[in-house]
């Protein structure tokens, strides 16, 4: 089974890599770009029977610094 | 006297603290991140400087997993010194052993030069041998030093005194130019800054070695 996690700095949480793609967007000429955040997407291949809680557990121990990054998990 | 200093995959400034520390007059042991006990009678821990792990997923989060981490946090739990620098900040910081995070810096580039810093409190074993508000110039090289906290963090790091050193300027976008921060019990500090790379005029600077000649001082009043 796989679960993909998806890491985002935390709104508010200044981007400053993500500012910069923005910028670069702007500067190839594609107009109305608002906004960029950056973040990864760590994919997760799983024994069967590995829960989502347990995923959670990975976020919060290693996967996400929950003092800057917010995470979100998808199973399946 | 006796420092531990650290030595993970891709540490590259252990040698330079080893030495530091040498100068003020510890015996060194460096130890593997893979060793589940410092070694006996550590007084102080340093983590060092580098890439730990290479950087990977973020600054220290590898690192600080490690076996050799936990048996830090149980040093530092029982009130013993730790010093992280640079990389071993970030360590620091994911194991929570200080507050906050370590960001990409503001500017997106590496940033490495030599740094105006002032030494914002006396009061810590690391600090007692600058005057507050002393300004100092120590070097910089690092790509993630922005460091980061939530309010109540910063407001509780300036409540309680626990700001060591602050930048003067903004090379790196650090929330209030934080360049440095100690632990509760102020015997835990992290610092992006370099000051084993100023210790001995040879060097180019000096500014440094008061940090190892006020913990040695501490270690024997003790």
């Amino acid at each position: 089974m796989k679960a993909t996690v998806t890491v985002m700095l935390k709104q508010g949480v200044l981007d400053p890599q993500g500012e910069a793609v923005k910028s670069a967007l702007g500067a190839l000429g594609f107009a109305g770009v608002n906004g960029v955040r950056q973040g990864k997407v760590i994919e997760l291949d799983l024994a069967d029977g590995t829960t989502e809680a347990d995923v959670t557990a990975m976020c919060e121990k290693l996967l996400a610094n929950t003092v800057i990054e917010s995470y979100r998990v998808e199973m399946g | 006297m006796k420092a531990a200093v650290l030595v993970f995959p891709g540490s590259n400034c252990d040698r330079d603290l080893a030495v530091a520390f040498r100068s003020a007059g510890f015996e060194v042991e460096m130890v593997w991140h893979k060793e589940a006990d410092l070694p006996a009678g550590t007084d102080i821990v340093g983590v060092p400087g580098g890439f730990s792990y290479g950087d990977y997923l973020r600054c220290g989060a590898i690192a600080a997993q490690s076996p050799i981490m936990r048996a830090v946090a149980r040093h530092a739990e029982a009130g013993g010194y730790v010093l992280g620098i640079c990389n071993g900040f970030q360590v620091l910081c994911e194991t929570r052993l200080l507050p906050g995070a370590l960001m990409r810096n503001a500017g997106l580039k590496f940033v490495c030069r030599m740094q105006g810093l002032r030494v914002e409190t006396s009061d810590s074993a690391f600090t007692a041998g600058y005057a507050a508000g002393q300004e100092i110039t120590v070097p910089i090289a690092h790509h993630d030093g922005n460091y980061v906290a939530d309010p109540e963090t910063l407001a509780m790091l300036k409540a309680e005194d626990r700001v060591a050193f602050r930048y003067i300027g903004s090379p790196n976008g650090a929330m209030d130019d934080i360049a440095g921060v100690l632990s509760a019990n102020r015997r835990v500090l992290g610092l992006m800054p370099h000051p084993e790379r100023v210790v001995d005029a040879a060097q180019g600077g000096t500014d440094g070695a008061a940090m190892f000649k006020g913990l040695a001082e501490a270690l024997v009043a003790a």
